[in-house]
Order: structure tokens, then sequence, then C-alpha cells
């Protein structure tokens, strides 16, 4: 239907305060963002253009390859546990009549908690003294004597731990609804066939929410490149950077050194590898892949 | 539905499976509220269960030291200004791209969708140079705009899905009353789109309420910050008070608690409407 067959301007005046509010905040400091990756600016006096050379500069800094590799790691971390945890669980709910709104409320509720608030609850309970180590020690158990945030060979994995453990309920519902969605027929021609409950994940639900599933793993990639919160509370992207991720070094060279031709060309690179991404999974769409 | 495909012998390994995985989401939460209401000297004995002694005096004691009658009231402007502006823009965009469809309005609608993706890393900066120009940072205003250009094309997306199945006969009779474009959007569209409004608007304070990394880089007086960055500061200040840190956590987390419990259905359905697209 067409209400302005007329008049269709108007039907721009409905759309011109998002499209400003959005370029204003996003879309111009963006574009910004994007033009100053190729100057030396410090964020005060005159703007140098330096061509590639913070990008040259960036493929030669060590800490930058950290983080990038810290971020890698990361988005194969999120790619497998939680995502085999959620489906497993999905899986499960499906198969249970009471109590399925209880678990799905638990499931979830972490994804509604603030990242402040997730990261005091673990800081507290990975704390040596108290939480779990104090814990484990009164009952004459040594573990988690020291606190997995400021240990050089677990901070990004504790950090990761406790993002995943916020996150991995909202993959529970996502998943559960695609399996709701899936024809029961399918299900009681498996049982007719006599396939065990792991055989009919395998050729029947998995195929069937492949959709849901692709996108599942399309958003995660994307979600873990600007990962920042969970880093920067918990660990600060130390101890001598072994939890540094894209995002805090992209932080500290914009807001503690003033680096904004540096951080820009940081920032730019982040965007660059979200629109490939994006484009990958678009592309794959148009090839004829169900996603 | 698949009830049929489990057998009933099979429930309860499934029941205690979920069961696990239900503790390791809920248990952690449940001791951060026992936390809050211990008394401090009962950590070292007892750092895992619950108090012997209950001490709300931990609530008023973090609420003084934190200064929270103000901070709340920071955190609860942000909140309605954000969830205001927000839904506005987004209502207007979410109908004329719904019902109006006016041309080139794909270019509009993809516009936004990158927006979502991109990372809020490429543009932190530059924005805050701007807002430094144009003086709004540390100030409320500037804050509730980038929180709403922030939330609003998930808003447009969400309400636009919505409008979309409102009936056209009710448009097209509007129409020929004689109404304008406006008075469709006022009298038609608006009242009918009360439960997205709804959902909206607890996604858009949700987010706000939660948010860090914008409000911890523009807003640095204490005495504008939000709830969210104040108890990061509040967790250095107090590091080894655990019973005040809990307390100003949860009082962080009672109101989305109560809102969860009165809203389930719509903020699962709203928070995960993203990740199940249009």
């Amino acid at each position: 239907m067409n209400l302005l067959s007329k008049k269709s301007y108007i039907a721009w005046y409905f759309v011109i305060p998002v499209v400003f509010i959005h370029l204003f905040v996003i879309g111009i400091p963006s574009i910004l963002s994007l033009a100053l990756c190729l100057t030396d600016w410090s964020g005060l006096g005159k703007i140098n253009y330096v061509g590639f050379e913070n990008f040259i500069e960036l493929f030669d800094d060590r800490y930058f390859k950290k983080a990038i590799f810290h971020n890698i790691l990361w988005t194969i971390i999120f790619l497998t546990v939680p995502v085999c945890i959620a489906l497993m669980c999905a899986y499960l709910l499906t198969g249970i009549k009471r109590g399925q709104m209880f678990y799905r409320l638990a499931f979830f509720f972490p994804y509604m908690l603030a990242s402040v608030v997730n990261c005091q609850i673990w800081k507290y309970l990975f704390h040596p003294i108290h939480g779990l180590g104090g814990f484990f020690e009164s009952i004459g158990i040594e573990a988690l004597a020291s606190s997995p945030f400021t240990t050089k060979e677990t901070s990004l994995y504790a950090a990761a731990f406790v993002d995943g453990w916020h996150f991995w309920g909202f993959l529970v519902v996502i998943y559960l609804t695609g399996m709701y969605q899936v024809d029961n027929h399918l299900y009681e021609a498996a049982d007719i066939e006599g396939a065990s409950k792991f055989q009919k994940f395998r050729y029947i639900t998995l195929p069937m929410i492949r959709p849901i599933f692709i996108f599942s793993l399309m958003i995660i990639i994307i979600w873990s490149v600007p990962v920042f919160d969970y880093v920067y509370i918990l660990t600060g992207g130390g101890p001598a950077y072994s939890s540094e991720v894209v995002a805090n070094y992209l932080y500290t060279h914009a807001f503690v050194r003033f680096n904004v031709g540096y951080a820009s060309a940081v920032g730019t690179l982040m965007f660059i590898y979200v629109i490939f991404i994006v484009g990958i999974f678009g592309l794959l769409r148009k090839l004829g892949w169900e996603i | 539905m698949l009830v049929s495909n489990f057998r009933r012998k099979e429930a309860i390994p499934n029941h205690f499976i979920l069961i696990l995985f239900a503790l390791l989401a809920v248990l952690p939460i449940l001791v951060l509220f026992f936390n809050s209401i211990k008394p401090f000297s009962e950590f070292g004995l007892n750092p895992l269960g619950p108090p012997s002694e209950i001490r709300l005096q931990n609530f008023p004691d973090a609420w003084i030291a934190g200064e929270y009658t103000k901070i709340f009231f920071n955190s609860a402007k942000l909140v309605f200004g954000s969830v205001l502006l927000c839904l506005a823009v987004s209502l207007l965009a979410g109908f004329s791209l719904a019902k109006l469809n006016p041309k080139g309005s794909t270019v509009i609608a993809i516009y936004l969708l990158v927006g979502i993706s991109i990372p809020a890393q490429l543009y932190i900066l530059p924005l805050f140079l701007l807002w430094k120009e144009l003086s709004l940072l540390n100030t409320h205003v500037g804050l509730i705009i980038i929180y709403s250009a922030l939330n609003a094309p998930f808003a447009t997306f969400l309400i636009r899905s919505y409008m979309i199945r409102l009936p056209d006969e009710l448009f097209d009779a509007a129409k020929l009353d004689g109404a304008n474009t406006f008075q469709i959007f006022f009298r038609i569209a608006l009242p009918l789109s009360w439960p997205v409004i709804l959902t909206a608007g607890l996604i858009i304070g949700l987010a706000v309420w939660n948010e860090f990394l914008f409000a911890l880089t523009f807003i640095t007086d204490p005495n504008f910050k939000p709830m969210a960055t104040i108890l990061f500061s509040f967790q250095a200040r107090f590091e080894n008070n655990y019973a005040l840190q809990s307390a100003a956590a949860i009082m962080m987390v009672a109101p989305i608690a109560v809102l969860f419990m009165l809203f389930q259905r719509r903020f699962i359905s709203g928070l995960t409407s993203g990740g199940l697209k249009e």
C-alpha cells in the first residue's frame, strides 16, 4: 500500500530524525575516523597527512599483533564452548515438559546483567583468599590459590570465561526458537527407524536449524571484534599484555596517549574486518546457502 | 512439542545436566546476593554460603558511601531520556519504513544495518572530540543523544517488523476519511503499537542502564556518572569491603530483576529478535 500516492516526500520527514541522529553520532565520526587514520594527529594542533604510515607501524607493533592473536583466540573460544553448551542445553530443553520456563529464565538471566556486575561477581569468586579459593582452602583442597585474572597464563581465558558465562544463555534461547520450528514428524520417523538421541540431533535438529545456527556464528564473529568491557574491567589487558585485546589497545592509544591517527588506524582495521565478515556471509547467502 | 522424542527414562539425566548448568548460571548471582546481606566480619569464615545473620544495613551504608541518591537519579535520567528520544525517532522511522515505503527506503535500511555492525571503537574517538567541541562532555544530554543513536537502528527494525503486520485496511480507511499522514501515525499506528513500544522501551532502557564504554568515556565528573561506572570506581575504592561492594551491585541488579520477572517474555523476545533477524 502506498499511503502517499501524491506527496511522497512526507514519508521522508518520518525518517529524517533517525538518519540525522545516527549520522551525527555514528556516521560522520566513522567517516572522520576513516580519514584520520591517514594522519598523525594528536587531538590538538596541526593535522599532518602521513599516508599509510600508521598501518605500516601497526603491522610492526608487537603488542598490536598480540592483541589480534588474542581476539582470534577469543573468537575461537566463543565459537566452540558456548555454542556447544547452548546447543546441548537447548536440545535437552526441547525434550522437557516441566520446568522449561524455569531453565530458560535461569540461563538467560546473566545476559541481562551489566558487565560491571558480572565482573564483580567473578572477581570475588576467583579471589584467592575470599570466594572459591577461600572455600576450597577451608575444605582442604588447594585450588584457585591465585586469581586467574592476575596470572599471565590464564588471564585471557578467565576474562573470556566470564563473558561467555554471561552470554551463552542468549544462544540457548536463539537455538531453542529454531528447534521448535522443526517438524515433529521427522523425529517420529527417526524413532521408528530406531535412531539414537545423538543421531536425531546430528541428522535432523542440526540441519534443520542451520540458518539460525550459521547466523549465530556470524554474530559471534562480529561481536568478538569490539570485546572491551570484560577485559578492561577484569584484567585491563594485563598482566604484561597477556590479555590485551584490540579494543582495549585502541582505547589506551585513544584516551590515554591521545594518538588519534594511530587509534583511528586500529578502528579502521576493525571496521574493514567486520564488513569483510558480513560480506562473506552475504555472499554465501547469495550463493544459495540457507543463512 | 518435541516431547515424544525423549523417552521417559531419559528425562532424569536430562534434568540432571540442565540443573547443573542452571546452577552455574544462578549460583554466582546468589553468592552476590548473600554477600550483600552478610556482615563484613563474616567474610573470612564463610565466603560463599548464606549469612548466619542478615545485615540489611549494608544497603544504606553503600547508598551513603556511593552517594547513590544522586547516582540513581543520574541513571534514571539517562534511561528515561534515551528511551523517550530513541523511541520517538525510531517510531517515526519504523512507521515510514513499514507503511509509507518512501522511494529509496532500502538505502536507509541498509545504512542502519551497516550502522549496527560498525564497532564502536571506530567512531568513539572522533565522537569524543566532537562532543568536546560542542561542550557535551560530562552532560547527560550528550550521553542521551549517543544512546539514542546507538539503539535507534535496532528499535527502528523492531518497530518496523511489528507495524508491517498491522492491517492496511485501517490505514486506507483513515486516509479515505481525510486524515493526513501525521494523524494516521498518531491516531492509528501509535495506539496499535503499544506492545512493541513496551518491548523496545524495555530493551533500550536495559541497554542504557547497563552501558559501560560510553559512560566511562564521556562522563568523567563523578557527579554525573551513572550506576555502571560508579560501581566500577566503587569496586576500586572499597576493594576489600565485599559487603559494601555487593550491596552496591545488588542495587544495580534489583530493578532489572524486578522488571525481568514482570516482563520475561518481552525481554527475551526483544533481546533475541536481533539475533533472529527480520
